[in-house]
């Protein structure tokens, strides 16, 4: 598959004879709904989610460490560098994976009263 | 504060515990009660259709609350409004359940304790001194850079008492995460400090 097409997962072409055209310099390739779901799941694997902790000024830079460890099973070394990425760079990527992974990872984050979102990894 | 002066111990058995006079808990009584108060799942719309309400789905789209404070406590899981109200439909109830079980567990270990309380839940107590210190610290606008501002308030200032119990509660809490891993206070294993049972 070619990666330019790839990025127009977004289209099906539902022309009769299934060729694929340009259109305003968009590749647009005829595929079935089975393909179409495959690409996505390519798609997926390629951008995966990811969770974000935000800085706030409430959170205890200790708590925060602890929270990483406990939760994630992270080495202190590696939550303690978190931590410092949330409380001076303002946020910090603490896990990747599908979006259900994600949105259990953000609702934790939440019941741990840290400030936490999903996005796609961009 | 009284009794409380040396915050959560641990003691050479191991237990975790928190001498506290009535007055603080009392304090402690009341910060949970307000934790409860704030976020109880009975504040949120029901669903309508009998299988979704049983499943704890939120009818319609619900967005953040109004009350800065509950909304910090329960933020948007999505920087996308629609995402998180989606997102907020299937899980906010749980979510708020979750933190009435830890304030309600703090609850009860208090009452079952006399004026040393044992630790049983200590994610609880975290987290219901955590949800505490985000209401309040919301109430108080505190930010990073602040805090002396705040502590230094004339007493007439409504802010002031409520500082004075947010500063307590970080103090409890850091206590609370110094016994659960010491390792963060700079401790090497086996060197952190024990008190008698």
């Amino acid at each position: 598959m070619h990666p330019a097409s790839l990025m127009t997962t977004g289209y099906v072409d539902a022309r009769p004879d299934g060729s694929g055209c340009e259109t305003k310099g968009v590749t647009r390739v005829a595929a079935s709904p089975e393909i179409e779901e495959q690409i996505e799941e390519v798609v997926d694997i390629q951008r995966p989610w990811i969770t974000i902790v935000w800085n706030d000024p409430v959170n205890l830079m200790s708590y925060v460490t602890y929270v990483f460890m406990n939760y994630f099973k992270y080495s202190r070394d590696k939550a303690e560098k978190l931590m410092r990425d949330v409380h001076y760079e303002g946020r910090a990527v603490v896990s990747s994976g599908t979006r259900e992974e994600m949105e259990r990872d953000v609702t934790a984050m939440h019941s741990y009263g840290l400030w936490a979102t999903l996005q796609r990894d961009d | 504060m009284g009794d409380s002066t040396y915050g959560f111990q641990r003691t050479a058995t191991g237990r975790i515990v928190l001498r506290a006079d009535s007055v603080e808990r009392g304090l402690l009584t009341s910060v949970a009660r307000q934790v409860i108060d704030l976020i109880k799942p009975e504040d949120m719309p029901q669903d309508t259709d009998p299988l979704a309400a049983e499943l704890g789905w939120t009818e319609g789209d619900v967005g953040p609350s109004d009350d800065p404070a509950v909304a910090r406590m329960l933020p948007n899981a999505y920087a996308d409004e629609q995402e998180s109200a989606d997102f907020r439909r299937f899980t906010e109830r749980d979510l708020r359940h979750t933190k009435v079980q830890h304030a309600e567990t703090v609850l009860s270990e208090i009452e079952r304790s006399g004026d040393k309380i044992t630790v049983g839940s200590p994610d609880s107590w975290l987290g219901t001194l955590n949800d505490a210190r985000l209401a309040i610290g919301t109430r108080i606008q505190i930010a990073d850079d602040n805090h002396e501002e705040l502590a230094n308030l004339p007493q007439d200032d409504p802010r002031t008492g409520l500082f004075h119990v947010y500063d307590w509660l970080t103090f409890l809490q850091e206590s609370l995460v110094r016994c659960l891993d010491p390792s963060l206070y700079g401790f090497a294993e086996g060197d952190a400090p024990v008190i008698d049972d």
